[in-house]
């Protein structure tokens, strides 16, 4: 159907065209006082006061035990679910074989 | 996906999550963050296998829609519940990484808000495979193929307003003891995933065996009392 | 030797099917009025819990008008799509439609317009309900107000309709529609709300606002086309 698809692809760039506009647009309108004022309040972390200053150890070590703690529980998890089919797989294979030998036995 | 590859995935995966410590202790420190920095190691690979796994997801899912592919739903499923644990592992690590380096836990800026939504998206997918009943297999792949085109409409219309993310050439531009503790990592989750890839999809092909074996014993059953 | 007779049906072609499901589904509608009457009902009094929500000793927040109206619009839209297919596979009417040897993306693109006219109705009510509740201008901006109106619905639409349309046969389909559809459709709240926002200012950008459109116009047609590609696909059985 060319129609529909002419019109789509039309939609599309204009479309595009005003996300690009839009792009530009916005980066215009940050203000140069707004990047100045940014630029003002900032305070190295040597001038900080105590009590601002957050120690990263902690917060290095979290993150590290988190990654570890995640992949290990996924792991358990898809070990569990294994293990639980196969007994189940197991369970049936016993249950076909009693019904087998039920009728002959 | 044969044992020898299996074992060598195994063998890969203990190496570098072994060295991976060791790597980032003895990668230099950054001027400006410090010790915090560090958790950029895992923070930015865990992102990238995340979008990885997204795509392998979405690619599957339109083998699923069109090709009714039994075999690329597996490996969609496995890659979806993927997506989701490793973008848990960036979106926990990012927010204590940037409690340090920005002050606050979370920031809605173009990079972390599409991350967010792209990851509520296969949580999305996954509970509709869980409740969604049969057939939910196609809607599923559906919601993978709508989440993976939506990602850069998300991303844009939060980018119209000012970011604080760092820009994407942080990796180009790392330090030498940096780059080789990074691709040690990115390496190290990449065997990872892999390793936990084939691993569920196995799983999947179990249970799938499970469930074809109980319908055909149903079907003896009836035919032959 | 016998030849088949020729038949002189020929199958109705794409716009006539997506006219005539318009048309069934509106004179349905119009009959028994259910859906709009209680889509505009719930969107009402949504609005009014909004409204005591954010009311802060006495004097509303700034800037909370575009963000109510747009949620406003996303949870009647969900009351609508779930209705709409609802009142379909109540009727057993759906198996027929699927059956009618019809362009099934058709059937996507009547129930699309359907639901559009459907919101529209419940728009023209909420609305003016936001100006008047929040003090914001309606009627100095319209022609852009419309336009983000409608594109923001059509992409929700869009999405909602696809997805209503496959869970209709789903037994969580009350809960499943909004937990797949909401994170879909971000980008069109976003736009929405950013987009009415500059245009409830007392100085508002037009140039911004534009843009908004743009991207949801982009939108749009990205994933009406998905849509359509993907449909007939997902419903054969």
């Amino acid at each position: 159907m060319p129609l529909p698809i002419v019109l789509a692809i039309a939609l599309m760039l204009a479309g595009a065209g005003t996300l690009l506009r839009g792009s530009v647009i916005a980066g215009e309108s940050l203000s140069q006082e707004e990047v100045v004022e940014g630029q003002e309040e900032f305070v190295p972390i040597s001038e900080l006061p105590p009590e601002d200053r957050l120690p990263a150890a902690p917060l290095l070590i979290a993150a590290y035990s988190f990654v570890w703690v995640v992949l290990l529980v996924y792991l358990w998890s898809i070990w569990r679910r294994l293990t639980k089919l196969e007994k189940e797989l197991a369970d049936f294979a016993r249950t076909v074989s009693l019904k087998r030998a039920g009728p002959d036995g | 996906m044969s044992n020898r590859i299996f074992g060598l995935l195994l063998a890969a995966s203990i190496l570098l999550c072994v060295g991976a410590p060791l790597m980032i202790a003895w990668a230099p420190y950054e001027s400006t963050m410090g010790l915090v920095q560090k958790i950029f190691y895992f923070h930015v690979p865990s992102w990238m296998i995340m979008f990885l796994s997204v795509f392998i997801c979405g690619v599957a899912s339109m083998f699923v829609i069109f090709r009714r592919s039994y075999r690329a739903d597996r490996i969609a499923l496995a890659a979806a519940e993927l997506a989701v644990v490793f973008g848990l592992i960036g979106l926990v690590t990012g927010p204590l990484w940037a409690r340090k380096a920005w002050g606050v836990w979370w920031q809605w800026d173009a990079r972390l808000t599409s991350a967010l939504v792209l990851w509520t998206i296969f949580i999305a997918y996954l509970l509709l495979r869980r409740y969604g009943g049969p057939g939910s297999e196609r809607l599923s792949a559906a919601v993978a193929l709508f989440g993976m085109a939506n990602v850069p409409f998300v991303y844009w219309s939060v980018n119209v307003w000012r970011t604080v993310h760092p820009k994407t050439t942080v990796v180009p531009s790392l330090g030498p003891g940096m780059r080789e503790a990074f691709w040690w990592c990115a390496g190290a989750f990449l065997c990872v995933y892999l390793l936990f890839l084939v691993l569920r999809i196995r799983l999947e092909e179990k249970r799938l065996e499970l469930e074809s074996l109980y319908l055909t014993s149903e079907d003896q059953y009836k035919n032959y009392g | 030797m016998l030849k088949a007779p020729e038949s002189h049906l020929s199958t109705p072609g794409f716009f006539r099917v997506v006219c005539l499901m318009v048309m069934k589904d509106l004179a349905v509608e119009t009959r028994s009025k259910e859906i709009v009457y209680t889509t505009i009902f719930f969107a009402v009094s949504c609005m009014l819990v909004f409204a005591f929500g954010f009311v802060q000793e006495g004097r509303e927040i700034d800037h909370v008008a575009a963000g109510i109206l747009w949620v406003t619009v996303t949870f009647a839209g969900t009351l609508a799509l779930g209705r709409t297919f609802e009142r379909e596979r109540q009727n057993e009417t759906l198996r027929a439609i699927l059956i009618a040897p019809v362009d099934r993306p058709a059937i996507y693109v009547g129930k699309f317009v359907v639901l559009l006219v459907l919101m529209a109705a419940v728009e023209v009510i909420v609305v003016p309900l936001v100006s008047l509740m929040f003090q914001v201008p309606i009627f100095e901006h319209s022609i852009l107000l419309v336009l983000l109106l409608i594109t923001g619905t059509a992409g929700f639409l869009a999405v909602g309709t696809l997805f209503a349309a496959m869970l209709v046969r789903v037994k969580s389909r009350g809960v499943l529609l909004p937990v797949v559809l909401y994170p879909m459709t971000i980008p069109v709240i976003i736009a929405g709300v950013r987009g009415t926002a500059l245009l409830f200012q007392p100085e508002a950008d037009l140039a911004m606002a534009q843009a908004w459109i743009g991207m949801l116009v982009f939108f749009d047609t990205v994933f009406i086309t998905l849509a359509l590609w993907v449909f007939e696909p997902l419903m054969k059985e």
